[in-house]
């Protein structure tokens, strides 16, 4: 499917660009693919990143979990791919958790 | 956010490496085996960003070091390992990554495997450990080209010396010390057998390398009976800066 199985890296490279959008490090939540249900931290997902933009897809089937493109002073984020990333928040959960 | 950090020593590893260590006003502090990103910007304003892996402890001082390897068509890494001189200063962004990362609080054994300058984030982890007083069980698998391309030599001696040391073993792929007892050939299942933690020990591993060293790795430490989920990769493609 892909022609070189080895210009990828792991979602972890994105974890500069993501900081630029998401206050919480994103590379080490948990997220869920949309196509095949795989449920994976995000920093192992394989990246590509030789392109206009960042594409991250499914370390299990390929699928495209994360679209993300810096268009001069605009930058486009597509997460159609996830169900659901689940964010650690220790330092939070004390005062938001339900009682 | 970009914070600037300031050049205060420089130092080269090998002949196409270096570490540059860096003041950052403001630093948060860090965890073993995060990056940071590094923006160069030309005197025409043309910039470019590459990331590196942290290769200190944290430090309550806020220096930071990267190693960086000098790529020979790299755009950034050129002029990191042969230009940059000490007062120069670095945009840097981070800390940056939550996952490739070893806590001191974490207890089991832990297997390390680098393949070239895949050693810098292991190396925080190695210097984390000692700089705590850590006893974690830790064993490094260093797959290098040859002698003359190790990091930090005379370090990783002197830390598997030591007593609670680091058990070391190196892999050379092109050329090896004479009498070596492995000739050099590309890490396989018997090396990955004999040189790390048995699986029933449930080890936690962290691999870094070129993305095809790192596949191998993770596929041969999985077909030894690791399960997946205790084996975190950080992988460097072959193009652009990244290592």
């Amino acid at each position: 499917m892909i022609a070189d199985i080895y210009n990828y890296l792991d979602g972890n490279a994105a974890a500069g660009e993501l900081s630029k959008i998401f206050v919480m490090d994103v590379t080490a939540a948990e997220g869920q693919c949309a196509h095949c249900g795989a449920t994976k931290r995000f920093a192992e997902a394989h990246l590509y990143m030789q392109c206009p933009g960042v594409v991250a897809r499914c370390a299990v089937c390929q699928n495209i979990l994360l679209r993300l493109v810096n268009a001069g002073e605009r930058v486009w984020l597509d997460l159609r791919g996830m169900t659901y990333l689940m964010l650690e928040t220790p330092q939070l959960s004390d005062s938001l958790s339900p009682k | 956010m970009w914070r600037v950090g300031t050049v205060v020593a420089l130092h080269n590893e090998t002949a196409t490496a270096r570490t540059i260590t860096l003041e950052v006003r403001d630093w948060p502090g860090h965890v073993a085996g995060q990056h940071v990103d590094v923006r160069v910007t030309a005197p025409d304003g043309y910039s470019a960003v590459r990331s590196y892996s942290l290769a200190s402890a944290p430090n309550p001082e806020g220096r930071v070091q990267i190693t960086v390897e000098r790529l020979p068509k790299g755009e950034v890494s050129p002029y990191l390992t042969q230009e940059v001189v000490v007062d120069d200063r670095l945009e840097v962004r981070g800390p940056i990554g939550g996952w490739f990362v070893w806590r001191t609080q974490q207890t089991e054994p832990i297997q390390l495997i680098a393949g070239g300058s895949g050693i810098v984030p292991l190396m925080a982890m190695i210097r984390s450990r000692a700089s705590t007083g850590g006893t974690a069980p830790f064993r490094l698998l260093y797959s290098v080209r040859e002698p003359g391309a190790i990091f930090y030599r005379d370090e990783l001696q002197a830390l598997s010396d030591h007593k609670h040391s680091v058990s070391l073993t190196y892999a050379y792929t092109r050329s090896a010390p004479k009498d070596w007892p492995r000739p050099p050939s590309r890490i396989d299942a018997a090396l990955i057998a004999n040189a790390t933690w048995p699986s029933n020990l449930v080890p936690t591993s962290y691999v870094c390398g070129p993305t095809s060293f790192v596949e191998s790795a993770a596929g041969l430490l999985s077909a030894c009976g690791n399960s997946p989920d205790k084996i975190r990769t950080e992988r460097f493609g072959p193009t652009g800066d990244r290592q």
